[in-house]
């Protein structure tokens, strides 16, 4: 018997019974905002196709923004379970927030609380157990070298205020990142879903294994210097999450800091069949950010080379004067895609006749933020192409390159296809979110080192 | 934030066996911690957010396989619950496991340790630090040019008690405090960012002493004033010359290709799908010539103040200090007792969790290049043409530890033995072991200096972890040099 209890009702129930106790407390000149982010989680670490390490990790964690007398105050603390108990620990949490607020100087650009709606949202999965997942991941991949993670389990964000909002989003996830060793070469995959499904995990494992049979052939030594390039969809998404460091924030533009001020203010612009925006029927995460405000369903970022709009929050907006999507506090994308282009996947080979076909890139960071110029490094499936041709896998490469080049001038196509990249982010909690990308052929790609 | 009574060492004779396989040895590991975020931008408060953390992870040895279970119900039920779940968990996961380990893996532990602080930040004033926290970005204001102005603090309080089947029973505490600020000047659409000696690096353990007004002042008004130098200042060359690293930046050069190189579990491969594998291979220890023979590191959880001191890690291995690079050859790896067991090579005490709801993983804790004999006046004088580069600004390295390129903020030129000016966006690349092999001369004790992050990323799933990296300035010969786009 699992010991499992159903994390989404008994945490609803609790919620209710934990807020409705909260929000009579408050008193009048005082807003508050109340947000449950929680998780029920199973993580399964292979290496070697073995078992390293297995956790189990149930965590439930409640917020609080206070605001009262023009002062903003946030606390939060996790929850175990108890009603009694936690509403003691939360009314404590009240009362501490309540004493920190009257030590505090006014926030200028506090945002005033209002009631941004309801919704609720349960989406269920069909998850197995630990000894199915153990037989059902290890046992497909026998013979292979297989390291990853298996993570799954519920995810709950929810909030209510005290001027009436009430938001409930719960679903039941997996993803299983992996990849698969020949000595030091690798080809990576993601599997996510709803449901595990073990023959959909066998048709994932196979066109692993047919890509790492790809990497026998004889390593190629490529000269730095400049090449013509295909970025597979994994290799654009590590650029999405980088652009997610400042680059599309209202606030980082306005203080100087984004990578894309030169973007912003017109002073260059990215190639024509480049469009990026924010997508929320992709299905990733709920429209509502930690206080509740509903996003619009789409947000164009970038469209057609020019930037149309950044991601602003409601602070941002107050204090520098612009209108509120809605974005989160900290203005990174949540669930954002690139358009895509008119090359065939089929084609790809062919259209990049002589260059580097790059799967992924590893370890990107900002190398002269006021250019967007990024550097990186090229990981796992990476190949020298000749002729429309794969001569063999390289050795692994350096690069250094403008953003406002690579998706500006030399970029000569998106494909026509685009692929999910669930977010796999697993820092202190699971998160949401995701991103959707089309791969990229660019010229001129510059390598360093 | 109020605190909980729990008695992990009569809660865990309590817990009853639920499968029907024997359980060899249970650990029971609470975490809590208190951190507070204060965050001034331009004057205004930004952020005053405090988050109380706590919990239990449930530690259990079944059929030679260890696993985990983390609660934040912290009932004895709720506590029975989790060692329910790691239970079945583990005798699943022990049908394939890595590596059959016992419970010599988890040595008896008993002690404590308290990390240094003057002043517990249990008792700071939040008036006191958000008022010094504005004066200090109100000295950040060089010029109308500088555009933002962020002053910030970290405090965390952290409590680890372990207990186990075993008789373990230890108790630690520390206080920790991350400080910064940050200066953004902007003309146009050219911009430059000074912070104090890089995002967050002055992390250290230490009280609300930190908090020193006169300190901050001083330095707001260094800051503000060298982001306006770099924004008026001319790009860094492009060329192969000597390189000082001054010590802000010398933390991150170790951390990135010292500490994570030599961490065990990457070299047996436990990361290769997420933070990447090592150059490093076992046949290594003892025999690579990994700098040149000023080098010497050293792994030292017991330096008092530096971000990661402690007595014993989350296995209860007690922490001494241990050479892992001598006179520039490779000693010893970063690994636990789990690692150094299925390595079969010499380790330390670093088997670390993030928090009670993350298991233990060999991880840094304070890595330090120990000082040599020269002056920086010394290194500088010797320099026909080259550049002194302080505070980290981005980093990137390869998922092997070799190809790297970091970034600074702030440059100096050095042309015949002199620093000739200020210059804006310096880079550098090179490959770990190259690199570490053109040092050239090592700072003496006292130019040592002590840094640290709060964001060593790692594991699956993935967890940060405060480290620390004491150093002095360092001279490294004929390094590729860049700079940004004219």
């Amino acid at each position: 018997m699992s010991t499992k209890r159903d994390s989404i009702s008994f945490l609803e129930g609790h919620f209710r019974g934990l807020t409705d106790a909260i929000l009579s407390d408050v008193k009048p000149g005082e807003e508050l905002a109340i947000n449950l982010e929680a998780e029920d989680s199973t993580f399964l670490r292979f290496n070697a196709n073995k078992v390293r390490q297995n956790t189990e990790v149930e965590q439930n964690t409640i917020s609080f923004r206070l605001q009262v007398n023009g002062r903003t105050v946030d606390r939060s603390r996790v929850i175990g379970g108890d009603l009694d108990a936690d509403k003691r620990g939360l009314k404590t949490m009240l009362e501490e927030c309540r004493a920190e607020a009257r030590a505090l100087p006014a926030d200028a650009h506090q945002v005033a609380m209002k009631d941004n709606g309801r919704s609720h949202a349960i989406f269920r999965g069909k998850l197995a157990d630990a000894k199915t997942l153990v037989e059902d991941i290890a046992g497909a991949a026998e013979g292979s070298d297989l390291a990853g993670l298996y993570c799954g389990g519920s995810l709950v964000r929810a909030n209510r205020n005290s001027r009436g909002q009430d938001h409930w989003f719960a679903n039941e996830t997996f993803f299983l990142d992996y990849s698969l060793y020949n000595g030091n070469r690798a080809a990576k995959g993601v599997l996510s879903d709803s449901a595990w499904n073990s023959e959909k995990w066998n048709v994932q494992l196979a066109k692993t294994k047919n890509q790492l049979a790809l990497l026998s052939k004889p390593l190629v030594d490529v000269p730095k210097g400049k090449h013509r390039v295909f970025l597979g969809t994994g290799a654009m998404t590590e650029i999405m999450w980088l652009m997610g460091w400042g680059a599309l924030s209202a606030g980082a533009w306005k203080q100087g800091r984004s990578p894309f001020k030169k973007l912003k203010e017109g002073e260059r612009k990215l190639s024509p069949m480049f469009t990026m925006r924010e997508n929320f029927a992709l299905g990733f995460t709920p429209r509502f950010n930690a206080f509740g405000e509903v996003s619009p369903e789409t947000v164009t970022l970038i469209e057609n080379g020019e930037m149309r709009d950044l991601l602003t929050s409601s602070r941002s907006a107050k204090e520098y004067g612009l209108t509120s999507n809605h974005a989160s506090e900290q203005e990174s994308p949540r669930s954002c895609e690139i358009l895509t282009g008119t090359l065939p996947e089929k084609d790809v080979l062919k259209e990049l006749e002589s260059g580097l076909y790059l799967s992924n890139l590893h370890y990107l960071n900002w190398s002269d933020p006021v250019n967007a110029r990024i550097t990186g490094m090229t990981r796992y499936a990476c190949f020298w192409v000749e002729k429309g041709e794969i001569v063999g896998p390289i050795k692994d490469l350096r690069f250094d390159e403008s953003l406002l080049d690579a998706f500006g001038p030399k970029l000569a196509n998106l494909t026509s296809t685009a692929e999910n990249d669930p977010s796999i982010d697993t820092y202190g909690v699971r998160s949401m979110g995701g991103r959707k990308t089309p791969g990229a052929l660019i010229n001129d790609f510059t390598f360093t080192l | 934030m109020s605190s909980t009574t729990l008695h992990l060492n009569k809660i865990l004779p309590k817990l009853t066996n639920p499968i029907d396989t024997k359980v060899d040895w249970i650990g029971l590991r609470r975490v809590r911690e208190v951190t507070t975020y204060r965050i001034v931008r331009n004057e205004i408060p930004e952020r005053n957010s405090t988050f109380l953390d706590e919990g239990v992870m449930v530690e259990v040895l079944v059929d030679g396989q260890f696993g985990y279970a983390g609660t934040a119900d912290l009932s004895e039920s709720g506590i029975q619950r989790a060692f329910q779940r790691a239970c079945e968990t583990t005798k699943a996961s022990a049908r394939r496991k890595v590596f059959s380990f016992t419970a010599a893996e988890r040595p008896r532990a008993v002690g404590g340790f308290e990390g240094r602080r003057s002043k517990r930040l249990d008792t700071a004033s939040v008036e006191e630090i958000v008022s010094t926290l504005i004066a200090a970005g109100s000295a950040l204001k060089a010029s109308d040019k500088i555009v933002s102005r962020l002053s910030q603090a970290i405090l965390v309080q952290n409590e680890i008690e372990f207990v186990s089947s075993n008789g373990s029973h230890t108790k630690q505490e520390f206080d920790m405090v991350a400080l910064d600020l940050q200066a953004t000047a902007a003309e146009g659409t050219q911009s430059q960012t000074r912070t104090m000696n890089g995002w967050q690096a002055q992390t250290r353990q230490w009280g609300a002493e930190a908090i020193d007004r006169a300190t901050l002042l001083r330095e707001g008004e260094r800051i503000g004033r060298e982001a306006l130098e770099l924004l008026n200042a001319p790009n860094c060359p492009d060329e192969r010359m000597d390189l000082i690293l001054m010590p802000d930046q010398m933390f991150l050069q170790i951390h990135e290709s010292i500490g994570h190189p030599l961490e065990l579990d990457r070299i047996l491969g436990d990361e290769r799908n997420f933070a990447g594998w090592s150059f490093v291979q076992p046949k290594d220890f003892g025999t690579l010539q990994y700098g040149s023979k000023l080098m010497n590191v050293t792994f030292d959880p017991t330096q008092t103040g530096e971000a990661a001191s402690y007595s014993f890690d989350d296995a209860g291995n007690p922490a001494t200090r241990e050479f892992l690079i001598k006179d520039g050859v490779l000693q010893r790896g970063l690994g636990s007792l789990e690692s150094q067991r299925r390595s079969g090579l010499k380790g330390v005490a670093n088997f670390r969790a993030s928090s009670w709801n993350r298991a233990p993983i060999d991880r840094m804790a304070n890595i330090n290049l120990e000082p040599g004999t020269s002056s920086l006046h010394d290194m500088i004088s010797g320099i026909e043409r080259g550049i002194i580069m302080d505070a980290n600004r981005s980093w990137s390295i390869d998922d092997y530890r070799n190809k790297f390129q970091f970034s600074c903020e702030y440059g100096r030129l050095i042309e015949n033995g002199k620093i000739t000016g200020v210059v804006r966006n310096p880079n550098y690349r090179g490959v770990t072991v190259d690199f570490w092999n053109r040092l050239a001369a090592v700072g003496r004790g006292d130019t040592v200096e002590m840094y640290g992050t709060p964001y060593c990323g790692k594991g699956e799933p993935s967890q940060i972890m405060r480290v620390g990296h004491a150093s002095p300035p360092a001279l490294f010969k004929g390094i590729e040099v860049f700079g940004g786009q004219s």
